[in-house]
């Protein structure tokens, strides 16, 4: 017999009798008003929230921000040189780099992206600093409506992001840039 | 072996250090609180998790081979390991056919680790590193332990323990960084671009697995640093490692861990990363590794499968006053605290009895675990298996026959009460001495000059 099969067969053997999955119905009721929870708490967790009427301000931003450094993005009406057929480790070196999210989470201050918004799965990571677009009417209350959204999207790899990449392990001292982008700019629109 | 009191007493002869220790637990601990009480429905979400779990543990077997028939259909190989060892020849043959038996001698023959309690319980790097393969583990915490050659003394603050001078001296002998200097922030930098160097050239990393969904075979790692995703997006070779429990039924389960995890653990929303693996990148391999290791037999243990709810987020450590003022280390093994002393004794009897004991079964752990587990229960319940199966020192066990036999005769009771206050009064230097466990860093109380049984005699109306 195999590990798999010897294990299997100890867990059938050992396992209580079955038990019914909780309602998940009653949950996320909570009531806020989305918008203002989402940026309160995007801020809370370190990043910055900048609303914006049209895209020039973003392009905007990111002159006054970015003048001659590497910038990249997956959005169509942005240009940037075509880094989608560069290996993963030569994004190392991307100063800026502008996604576009399928929405954003109140309760949390995060946002959803995956495989088809990225370009490249290592891009929001490897980047210094990163940008998200986020539409103002894509914003829901909590995690539970969140997953009724993603429902069954064949992605590849998928995100919840949150925030700037931190850490805390030098003596509970919050640090911002551990691996991950330095910075995250959210562009409310 | 050293027990967990003999390692307590040595960590208290620092009383500030102590003190340090256990204000900065509990500072995590009551921002964890603060993040509690803003969810009205905290209570109900615990709930929630609480039966979700019960449903895994009671559909086991058939969640397991749901999630491998999905991950397999996404790509994903899947491996099943029966114990520690299994897990870690299953790792190192997959690196090994990786490169074709050939494991490079160059920058490229090593693997990048993000967090995995998993691995630290097989004790892999160990043997990894004995089979001529360099890990490098590389959450920030964990990356001071190792080059202090130590282990994580937290299963989320791997290096709560240390402070900034000390590791700005370890940073300055391995990293190379100024003597002296001490900003977390530098550290941090330094680490930074240390590890930054190690993601861009190695091929293979290796994670651990917070959730596994039954029906999508995709898999869940939470990072607040981001070194899990530098590490897998920029491998050829993705190897993560499962505890089985880890599975839940579907997506929509999700919403309630993640909305639990990270409040219970840190106090944040969320972690700042919550990465979904469905499918490897094109040109990429991805592993599962599933792993036994004695959680099947305790999914049969009526009174402990509970345990096996845990989603480690190590809320039962940072309040339990046992665990801030003794140290993980204390603990002997790769998960210490409240959850790991019932985890522990599962995996090892013998070697881990003495740690149900190290509790004062005040029951705080109980009441933040987010899944509610009965862990207080559970550590009273341990100690009476393990005086069954004798594994209490002989001390201890005829210390307690002795105190039954003075408890079952109201004549006994009555005549050694009177005994020991006329020691405590007349001789103190009968109680007040190292024999007396509980003389031991306080003072022996004032004897009192009558028992309660004489006082209401006297007052009796």
């Amino acid at each position: 017999m195999t590990s798999r099969d010897q294990i299997l067969a100890k867990v059938k053997q050992n396992q209580p009798n079955s038990v019914h999955l909780p309602d998940l119905s009653i949950l996320g009721k909570e009531s806020f008003d989305p918008i203002t929870k989402f940026a309160e708490t995007a801020v809370a967790i370190g990043a910055e929230v900048i609303e914006i009427q049209d895209f020039s301000e973003i392009q905007k931003y990111i002159n006054s921000k970015y003048s001659g450094k590497t910038v990249r993005s997956t959005l169509a009406d942005f240009n940037s040189e075509n880094w989608l057929a560069l290996s993963p480790k030569e994004l190392d070196g991307t100063d800026f780099l502008l996604v576009e999210a399928q929405f954003g989470v109140a309760e949390n201050g995060s946002i959803w992206i995956s495989d088809k918004d990225l370009g490249q799965r290592i891009a929001p990571f490897i980047t210094e600093y990163l940008g998200v677009i986020l539409d103002k009417s894509k914003i829901i209350n909590t995690m539970h409506q969140a997953y009724q959204i993603i429902g069954d999207e064949d992605y590849g790899f998928g995100l919840f992001l949150a925030g700037p990449s931190k850490t805390a392990d030098i003596e509970q001292s919050l640090v911002l840039g551990a691996h991950g982008a330095r910075g995250l700019v959210i562009f409310l629109k | 072996m050293t027990t967990h009191s003999k390692s307590a007493e040595i960590f208290n002869r620092d009383f500030e250090r102590t003190t340090w220790h256990d204000e900065t637990l509990y500072f995590v601990r009551q921002k964890r609180d603060k993040a509690a009480f803003q969810i009205d429905d905290w209570e109900l979400l615990r709930e929630t998790a609480s039966q979700i779990k019960f449903n895994v543990l009671s559909n086991l077997s058939e969640y397991l081979i749901q999630f491998e028939e999905n991950a397999l259909k996404n790509g994903i190989k899947v491996h099943w390991a029966a114990d520690a060892r299994e897990h870690n020849e299953i790792v190192f043959n997959i690196v090994s056919e990786y490169f074709e038996g050939n494991i490079p001698h160059d920058t490229f023959k090593g693997i990048v680790k993000s967090k995995s309690m998993l691995t630290e319980e097989c004790h892999m790097n160990e043997y990894l590193i004995s089979k001529g393969i360099e890990v490098v583990d590389t959450d920030l915490g964990e990356r001071i332990v190792q080059l202090a050659g130590e282990r994580p003394s937290h299963i989320v603050l791997p290096c709560i323990h240390w402070k900034k001078e000390e590791i700005g001296e370890l940073f300055h002998k391995h990293l190379g960084t100024e003597k002296g200097n001490k900003d977390p922030k530098y550290l941090t930098e330094a680490a930074r671009q240390h590890l930054r160097d190690k993601f861009l050239n190695r091929k293979v990393a290796l994670t651990g697995v917070n959730f596994a969904v039954a029906v999508t075979g995709e898999f869940v790692v939470c990072t607040n640093e981001g070194n899990a995703d530098m590490g897998t997006h920029l491998s050829d070779l993705h190897i993560a490692s499962m505890g089985m429990e880890k599975i839940i039924p579907q997506r929509q389960h999700l919403s309630v861990f993640l909305r639990l995890l990270a409040r219970s653990a840190t106090g944040q929303p969320i972690t700042t990363y919550s990465s979904h693996f469905r499918k490897p990148r094109d040109g990429q391999q991805m592993h599962v590794v599933i792993v036994d290791n004695g959680r099947s037999t305790q999914l049969g243990r009526e009174d402990f499968r509970n345990s096996l709810k845990c989603i480690r987020c190590g809320a039962c450590f940072n309040t339990c006053p046992v665990y801030r003022r003794s140290g993980g280390h204390s603990y002997h093994t790769a998960i210490a605290g409240p959850i790991g002393s019932i985890l522990s004794p599962n995996l090892d009897m013998k070697a881990n009895a003495d740690l149900p004991f190290a509790s004062t079964l005040c029951g705080s752990c109980s009441n933040v675990c987010p899944v509610k587990i009965d862990i207080h229960q559970q550590l009273y319940k341990w100690r009476q298996v393990l005086v069954k199966e004798g594994h209490t020192s002989a001390t201890k066990t005829l210390m307690m026959k002795g105190m039954s036999k003075v408890l079952a005769s109201p004549a006994v009771f009555k005549f050694s009460g009177k005994v020991g206050r006329m020691l405590m009064d007349k001789m103190p230097f009968m109680v007040n001495n190292s024999l007396n466990l509980w003389y031991k860093q306080r003072e022996m109380p004032e004897p009192p000059k009558e028992s309660f049984r004489e006082w209401y005699k006297k007052n009796r109306k």
